[in-house]
C-alpha cells in the first residue's frame, strides 16, 4: 500500500510541476511572415533588441493573411507583414492602429535552368508570365493568401490573364509557406515566385536559378502595426510600440541593413518618421 | 543554425539550443501523458467496471478517439484558446501550457481505451476473488490498476508515443516560437521548409533514438519490477 501512495504522491507532484506557470518576463508576440523567418532576418534582429530593451519578442511566423488574422483575433501584440492592401485594410477596420513601413526588399522569379518558357535574364515579369502560361509550364502558386501569393495574383492580373479561370494542371497550388514551395519547385522542376531573402536562404535548390529580376512590378514592401488595444484590452501596447518604434529607428534601421548572407543584404530599410 | 552545421555537430558541440529543444519536447510530452493518465485510468477503470446505459457508445467512441485527427485537436484547442475564444482570457495560447493541454487531449482516448480493455480482462479474472473479500469499489479500482501497472505502463508508452511524435496539434497552438515554443517535430519542419533537408532529418534521427532510449528505459523498469514482484 506504501508503494501506492508514493506512487500517487509522484503523480501529484508531476501534476503540479507541469501546470506552474513559466517565469513571466517582458514579451510581445509578434506575428510574422514566413520570409521574415526563415530567410533569418529574426534570428539576426531579436537579439540586438532584447539586449537594448529587455523585452523579448515571440515571432509566429505564419503568411501575410493568417498572420493579420492571428492580429484580428488579439492572439498577438504586433503584426510584421508584407500586402500593403491588406494592411492598410487591417488598419481601416480598426484591428491595427497604424502602419509604419519598415524595409523591402523584391520577388524574384524562380525557375528550372532548362527554362522551357524561354524567359531567362529577362528583365519583364509580366512578358515572363504570359510566356509561362502560353507554354503551359510548371508553376508552383502559394495559394496560401500570403503576401507572396497577393503579390503574384496582382501579377497574373497585370499580365492580362484571369488566372482562376485559366488554370490548368501546369498551375498547382500547394497552399504552403515559401520554403514549402520552393521545395516542391525544386523536386518538380517548376516556375515559382519568391521573395528574394527566402530564396538566398534557400538550401535545396536542385535544378532551380534565378530567371527574372529587377523588374520594378517585382517591389516588397514590408510593414509593421500594432493591434489595436481598444478592441484588445490585454494587448502590450507599450511593450509592442517599442518594438514598432525601434524597428523604424536609426538604430533599428541600420541592424536590417546589416543582415546579409554571403555579403548580400536581404532586406532594405526605408521606414519614414511618420506612419501611414 | 550556421551553414553547413548538422544535428551531430550540434549534439557534440554541446548546441544548446538543441537540448533546449529536446528538453522542451520531453517536458510537454511527459507533462500531456502525465495529465492524460491522471484522468483517464480512473476513468478507464470506472468505464471497465460499471455498467450503464450508453456506455457502449462511450467505449466505441473512445476507442475510434484513438485516431483523432491532431490537427483537428489542434484547431479545436486553437478556437478555445484564442483570445477571441472561450478561454482567452486564460491568455495561453502560444505557450507550452497550450501545447501540453492539446497532446493531453490526444493521448486521453488511448489512455482511456486500453486501459479500460486491461483492466475489465483482469476483472474476469479476480471478480470473485474481490467479491468474496466484499471489497468496495474504489479499493477495486485501485487494486485492479496496480495489478495491471505493467501492461498500463505501455499503455503510457503507446500515450506518450502520439504525444512526442505529433506535429500537427504543437504547431497550431504553439506557434513555433523559437526559444520557446518550438518542439523537435516543428523544429524538423521548420528546416524542412528553408530546404536543410539534411539538418531535418539529422533531428529526425535525434528523436528517434530518443525515443527508443525512454523505450528501452521503460523496459528496464519492468524487467526490474517484475522480477521483484516475482
Amino acid at each position: 500500500m506504501s508503494r501506492r501512495i508514493i506512487l500517487a504522491a509522484v503523480l501529484a507532484v508531476s501534476a503540479g510541476l507541469c501546470g506552474q506557470a513559466i517565469a513571466q518576463e517582458k514579451s510581445i508576440v509578434v506575428s510574422s511572415t514566413t520570409s521574415t523567418t526563415d530567410s533569418g532576418l529574426f534570428n539576426h534582429l531579436l537579439p540586438i533588441f532584447k539586449a537594448k530593451t529587455g523585452i523579448e519578442a515571440k515571432v509566429v511566423s505564419q503568411g501575410t493573411g493568417q498572420a493579420l488574422d492571428t492580429g484580428r483575433r488579439g492572439d498577438a501584440d504586433v503584426v510584421f507583414v508584407h500586402a500593403k492592401g491588406q494592411e492598410e485594410k487591417f488598419v481601416a477596420e480598426g484591428a491595427g492602429v497604424k502602419r509604419f513601413p519598415v524595409m523591402y526588399n523584391d520577388f524574384v522569379l524562380i525557375g528550372p535552368k532548362s527554362d522551357p518558357a524561354r524567359v531567362k535574364g529577362s528583365k519583364d515579369i509580366v512578358g515572363a508570365l504570359k510566356a509561362i502560361k502560353g507554354k503551359s509550364a510548371a508553376f508552383i502558386s502559394r495559394g496560401d493568401k500570403s503576401g507572396t501569393h497577393s503579390a503574384e495574383l496582382n501579377l497574373w492580373k497585370q499580365a492580362g490573364i484571369d488566372i482562376a479561370a485559366d488554370k490548368g494542371p501546369w498551375y498547382k497550388e500547394i497552399g504552403q509557406g515559401m520554403g514549402a514551395a520552393l521545395n516542391t519547385a525544386s523536386a518538380s522542376n517548376s516556375y515559382v515566385l519568391s521573395d528574394r531573402a527566402t530564396w538566398l536562404h534557400f538550401k535545396n535548390r536542385g535544378e532551380l536559378d534565378i530567371v527574372v529580376e529587377g523588374d520594378n512590378k517585382l517591389f516588397n514592401q514590408y510593414g509593421v502595426i500594432l493591434v489595436n488595444p481598444e478592441k484588445h484590452k490585454h494587448v502590450k501596447k507599450d511593450l509592442g510600440q517599442a518594438f514598432i518604434d525601434w524597428l523604424i529607428s536609426p538604430e533599428g534601421q541600420k541592424a536590417i541593413a546589416n543582415y546579409k548572407i554571403n555579403g548580400q543584404s536581404l532586406f532594405f530599410p526605408n521606414a519614414t518618421a511618420q506612419g501611414v | 543554425m550556421s551553414e553547413g552545421a548538422n544535428a551531430f555537430d550540434l549534439i557534440f558541440s554541446g548546441e544548446a539550443k538543441l537540448y533546449s529543444i529536446v528538453a522542451l519536447s520531453l517536458y510537454v510530452s511527459v507533462c500531456a501523458v502525465a495529465l492524460a493518465a491522471f484522468v483517464g485510468f480512473p476513468l478507464g477503470a470506472f468505464l471497465a467496471l460499471s455498467r450503464f446505459p450508453g456506455r457502449s457508445v462511450l467505449v466505441v467512441t473512445m476507442n475510434a478517439f484513438m485516431g483523432l485527427p491532431p490537427v483537428v485537436v489542434g484547431l479545436v484547442v486553437f478556437l478555445l484558446l484564442s483570445r477571441s475564444g472561450p478561454l482567452g482570457h486564460w491568455g495561453i495560447l502560444f505557450t507550452p501550457r497550450a501545447m501540453i493541454i492539446a497532446q493531453a487531449l490526444l493521448v486521453l482516448p488511448i489512455i482511456v481505451a486500453l486501459s479500460r480493455q486491461t483492466i475489465e480482462d483482469l476483472w474476469e479474472e479476480y471478480r470473485d476473488e474481490l467479491n468474496a473479500m466484499r471489497v468496495g469499489p474504489v479499493r477495486c479500482v485501485v487494486t485492479l490498476l496496480w495489478d495491471g501497472r505493467f501492461s498500463l505502463m505501455t499503455t503510457l508508452l503507446a500515450g506518450f508515443g502520439r504525444a512526442s511524435a505529433e506535429v500537427g496539434t504543437v504547431i497550431l497552438v504553439g506557434g513555433n516560437i523559437d526559444g520557446f515554443t518550438r518542439t523537435m517535430t516543428t523544429a524538423i519542419a521548420l528546416e524542412t521548409s528553408k530546404g536543410d533537408l539534411p539538418l531535418a532529418m539529422g533531428l529526425g534521427v535525434v528523436l528517434i533514438t530518443i525515443v527508443l532510449a525512454i523505450n528501452a528505459m521503460a523496459w528496464g523498469v519492468r524487467r526490474v519490477g517484475e522480477l521483484r514482484a516475482g
